[in-house]
């Protein structure tokens, strides 16, 4: 038995018949071809497979396909069209449900500046600011923790240290030691902030 | 070598807008179509006689194409380190023959068009098995009348090693006073965050065979499993793409690889397999795994004039690749940083009913680390001494080098001191030991715990280590005058499409960015040994720089053509071919590498083409050296460890990318401190193991590792033309030993003298009150016990202890 889902991924409406155990992760990766999101594990711990659903963090071998109809989900594959993570007036309102991640074009928290502010190949400032402070090595853990550090900064624009090292616990990585991914949340954290700061 | 703007640069690494955004190519995200996927039937018993295997349910799902047992498939692996020459390694079949050995190995393979179904249709498959008494752990399979892992080596001893070197009695006789340490050093799992992956595509007509697999060795791989299924070596591609980390454990050939690779040849459709952690857990070779008995002979000042060790090492019930050498290198090691005139050594290797163990971030160095820096403290602490006064007073003198230790060793430079000072005065040790004191009065407990360590890296020459542990490059103009590098060493997240480049940009002279690099797929160009060892920089760079020398050689050729010059008038400078004393007369390289494809202006004893092969067999090993250093605070009510302060001075000679030289010592020391706090394999006495997901094998996370304060000095190695030592292990086997003598520091005052790894709280909060009941410090431990907030140990999950 197969059931009908529609979801829109990365901006682009998708609609599929899935088997009802099938897992969104698997979703992702074996019918849209979205091969970006990584499985580590399989009892929720590693956290690579780490996505959007309506704009929060989840982990995607977690959830079933099926679960997510009706929803809009972003992969590491369409991060840097989303521009930067929209404001959350507190944590708990922005779990698995609304604010919807607004398109980038119509925010105003949108990228700035020419090709839409965005880094050097039209990287997303968090992936610009993995590459720059090196905070990955083999990168299979990467699209789950910069998906995961998206949230972060939605719940918390400014983190501390030790807020990044706390909110970035569900994420394994087994390379860099943290301290490089630590720097790059930092890095993207402070020009997010600076393209969000009103005008003088 | 040439030294430009490039070797010694933070350069960015080319590999991330790739593996940033998805667009990485990892195994699993190759797609083929008419794939099966294949899922393995494992051994629910360590240990069992194999009866009928009946797969008739699972053929009958809708979707299922094959299953397979050992009847159908018996192959044996060719593939490790024998190093007992009186007999044969004991067979290994990729799908257990007659008996299971450890709990996880395959028994039946089931294929099918979608991998859920191909999952439940393995879990239809009935096997009988009589289940026999297990040997779990090495004393259990030491022990009169164990059960036999393997019935040609009674006992289950493999291997049996003594050395003496020097006179122990003799040491012994002189000595004030003998310290002796029992260490039990745990098996862990590398645990790198992609598991294994393997898909094979055979082309029936072509009779060709292409691997894809995540391994650190596919040169290796590729040699097996042509020689197993019959197949000429120049048939076989293997291709190891974007690798999800390996750190030892995908330096090997599995079963799970050649069998897929067979699959694909016997049913004509391409065939993957992905690992679940689950299948990971139980039987990626695991790392580790020794019993260390140690005796230092010492003089009243804290010199040691001789060791005793008697090592155990687990080899689990197959040996792999390097099984079987690893805690051969411990032995090699067993002098340290030190000068040390005197060495009894014995080893004991011993198969068990458990998985297979193999090479794990260090292979044999950090246990040899390990037990000699937990050693140096008990010594400190034994003499009244403080602990870094007894690691100066016996390192190897920055004169003595080249310096050939007692067990055979050629260290080929060091300056052990002035790493361990840096360390010292980076940390602020005096006052921290005043704090310490201060602290303490308080009834807080503050460690200071030191890692000094040498290591062995760039393993050759091949000769000397009876294995091929060459390395080699190809480095090719190409026409236009970019250039094409091709390795036999490909990364596993280290970045060598980056630092590759950075050698050969600096030797030639060209822009980085002209320079591309390919690795990691044997039907490119050259062939190769593969990564491992800390060798990429000592062993394939050195092939590398050498390849790029000899393009340097013959660009110089075809300018003196061009030039109308003698060879020995010019000089190349720059990415330039100039004539000595006549300014502006000069070709560049890219001049140089148009006109050698051209070729037409080239005379008759010129070939054309710009390009070089180097196999490099480095004529020693490197030894790369550092202190760690490690401060704590200890929490006696609950056995908590917060870590501080983490320093750290390595020494791997000279650095190419200083920005990825440092990623990977801060990763080294998260692994490191992974096995000091928190990460073990745990088997129960029937073999069952209790760590099979991330839920029991705790991993650091990013709020268990604190920030890590680096720096260096920088003595170059004397044995590859590049003067690199390796930096992919240093991490590890400093930064083990400094957490354990930090906690074990701070215990002091409690009369603890040694805790296990990993130093969870729960074994902490036990020894401290072990102490209690026989006497020790009894103030000290009623006032923790009267402390609020004393924690239930039986409590706290296993390995998932907080700070």
């Amino acid at each position: 038995m197969k059931l009908p889902i529609r979801v829109t991924v990365n901006g682009a409406a998708q609609a599929h018949e899935v088997e009802p155990r099938l897992l969104l992760v698997h979703y992702l990766r074996d019918v849209l071809g979205l091969t970006g999101t990584h499985v580590g594990c399989d009892t929720s711990q590693c956290g690579a497979c780490t996505v959007l659903v309506d704009g929060a963090a989840v982990k995607s071998c977690t959830v079933l396909a099926v679960q997510t109809d009706g929803c809009e989900i972003t992969t590491i594959e369409g991060l840097a069209e989303l521009g930067p993570p929209p404001p959350t007036p507190s944590p708990q309102e922005g779990a698995g449900a609304s604010p919807q991640p607004a398109p980038a074009s119509s925010s105003p928290l949108s990228p700035q500046g020419g090709e839409g502010g965005r880094g050097e190949r039209g990287l997303h400032p968090l992936q610009q600011a993995f590459w720059d402070q090196h905070g990955l090595q083999c990168g299979y853990c990467t699209p789950g923790m910069i998906m995961a550090a998206y949230d972060l900064l939605r719940q918390q624009p400014q983190p501390s240290e030790e807020e990044i090292r706390h909110g970035l616990e569900g994420v394994l990585c087994r390379c860099t030691g943290y301290q490089h991914i630590v720097a790059a949340v930092q890095q993207a954290a402070e020009q997010l902030r600076a393209r969000t700061a009103p005008a003088k | 070598m040439v030294l430009s703007r490039t070797v010694g640069a933070s350069i960015k690494r080319r590999e991330d807008p790739r593996l940033v955004t998805g667009q990485g190519q990892y195994v699993d995200d190759v797609r083929l179509p008419g794939t099966l996927y294949m899922a393995f039937v494992r051994s629910p018993h360590a240990h069992a006689r194999l009866g009928r295997i009946d797969t008739s349910a699972a053929l009958q799902q809708p979707g299922v194409v094959a299953a397979f047992r050992h009847a159908d498939c018996d192959l044996v692996l060719t593939t490790h380190a024998a190093l007992n020459p009186q007999k044969p390694p004991p067979p290994h079949p990729v799908l257990a023959h007659d008996k299971v050995r450890f709990v996880g190995e395959a028994v039946a393979m089931v294929l099918a068009d979608d991998r859920y179904v191909a999952r439940d249709a393995a879990d239809l498959v009935e096997v009988e098995y009589e289940p026999l008494p297990a040997a779990a752990s090495m004393q259990a399979a030491l022990a009169e009348g164990a059960p036999l892992v393997h019935d040609d080596f009674p006992g289950n001893v493999y291997l049996k090693m003594e050395r003496n070197q020097g006179d122990w009695d003799e040491a012994r006789r002189q000595a004030a006073r003998v310290v002796r340490l029992d260490i039990f050093n745990q098996r862990v799992n590398s645990l790198p965050m992609e598991p294994r992956a393997a898909l094979a595509e055979y082309r029936r007509y072509d009779d060709t065979l292409t691997l894809w697999s995540s391994n650190q060795v596919p040169h290796t791989l590729r040699s097996e499993v042509a020689k197993l299924l019959g197949m000429a070596e120049s048939r076989v591609r293997v291709i190891a793409p974007d690798v999800g980390g390996g750190f030892g454990s995908k330096l090997n050939v599995y079963p799970e690889e050649v069998l897929t690779a067979w699959a694909a040849k016997r049913l004509g459709r391409p065939v993957k397999w992905v690992e679940e952690r689950r299948e990971s857990l139980l039987t990626l070779s695991h790392g580790r795994g020794q019993i260390d008995e140690i005796e230092a002979a010492v003089a009243a000042d804290g010199k040691i004039l001789g060791l005793r060790a008697r090592v155990v090492g687990d080899l689990g019930a197959h040996l792999l690749l390097f099984t079987a050498l690893i805690p051969v290198l411990t032995i090699n090691m067993l002098v340290g940083p030190y000068d040390i005139p005197v060495v009894a050594s014995e080893l004991t290797e011993v198969f068990t009913h458990c998985a297979p163990t193999d090479a794990h971030r260090g292979a044999g160095r950090p246990e040899a680390t390990f037990l000699l820096e937990r050693l140096m403290d008990r010594i400190a602490a034994e003499l009244g001494l403080d602990p870094a006064d007894v690691r100066r007073r016996n390192f190897v003198q920055p004169g003595q080098f080249p310096y050939t230790s007692v067990v055979g060793s050629v260290y080929d430079s060091g300056n052990y001191p002035a790493a361990l000072d840096k360390a010292l005065q980076a940390v602020g040790y005096e006052q921290l030991r005043a704090e310490q004191r201060r602290l303490r009065e308080q009834g807080r407990y503050l460690g200071i715990g030191l890692g000094s360590y040498v290591e062995l890296t760039g393993v050759g020459p091949s000769r000397g280590f009876g294995a091929p542990v060459w390395e080699a490059a190809v480095v090719r103009a190409e026409p236009d005058g970019t250039v094409t590098v091709i390795s036999g060493a490909p990364s596993q997240g280290q970045g060598h499409e980056t630092s590759f480049a950075q050698i050969v940009a600096g030797e030639l002279g060209v822009p980085f960015e002209s320079v591309r690099v390919l690795t990691g797929d044997t039907a490119v160009g050259v062939t190769g040994i593969g990564t491992f060892g800390s060798r990429s920089m000592p062993v394939a760079g050195g092939a590398i720089a050498g390849a790029a020398a000899r393009v340097r050689e013959k660009a110089l050729q075809v300018a003196a053509a061009l030039l109308e010059a003698a060879p020995a008038d010019l000089e190349y400078r720059d990415g330039q071919a100039l004539v000595r004393g006549q300014p502006g007369k000069a070709v560049t390289f890219q001049q140089i590498a148009n006109a050698a494809y051209a070729a037409f202006m080239l005379p008759p004893e010129i070939e054309p083409g710009l390009e070089a092969t180097m196999f490099f067999d480095p004529p020693n090993m490197t030894y790369p050296f550092g202190t760690h250093v490690c401060v704590v605070e200890v929490d006696p009510r609950s056995g908590a460890v917060q870590i501080l302060r983490f320093v750290a001075v390595d020494d791997a000679g000279r650095i190419i990318n200083p920005l990825l030289a440092a990623g990977q010592i801060h990763g080294g020391i998260a692994q490191g401190i992974g096995q000091a706090l928190y990460e073990e394999i745990v088997y129960d006495d029937e073999g069952q193991l209790q760590t099979a997901s991330l839920m029991d094998y705790a991993l650091p996370t990013a709020d268990k590792v604190p920030h890590f304060e680096l720096d260096r000095t920088e003595t170059p190695g004397t044995t590859n033309p590049l003067g690199a030592k390796g930096i992919g292990e240093a991490g590890t086997i400093g930064s083990t030993p400094a957490v354990v003598n930090a906690v074990l520091d701070a215990l002091l005052p409690f009369g603890v003298t040694h805790i296990d790894m990993p130093l969870k709280p729960e074994r902490i909060w036990r020894a401290i009150r072990g102490r209690s009941a026989a006497g020790q410090d009894a103030a000290v431990v009623a006032a923790a016990e009267e402390a609020p907030g004393t924690a239930e140990p039986s409590h706290v999950p296993p390995g998932q202890e907080g700070r």
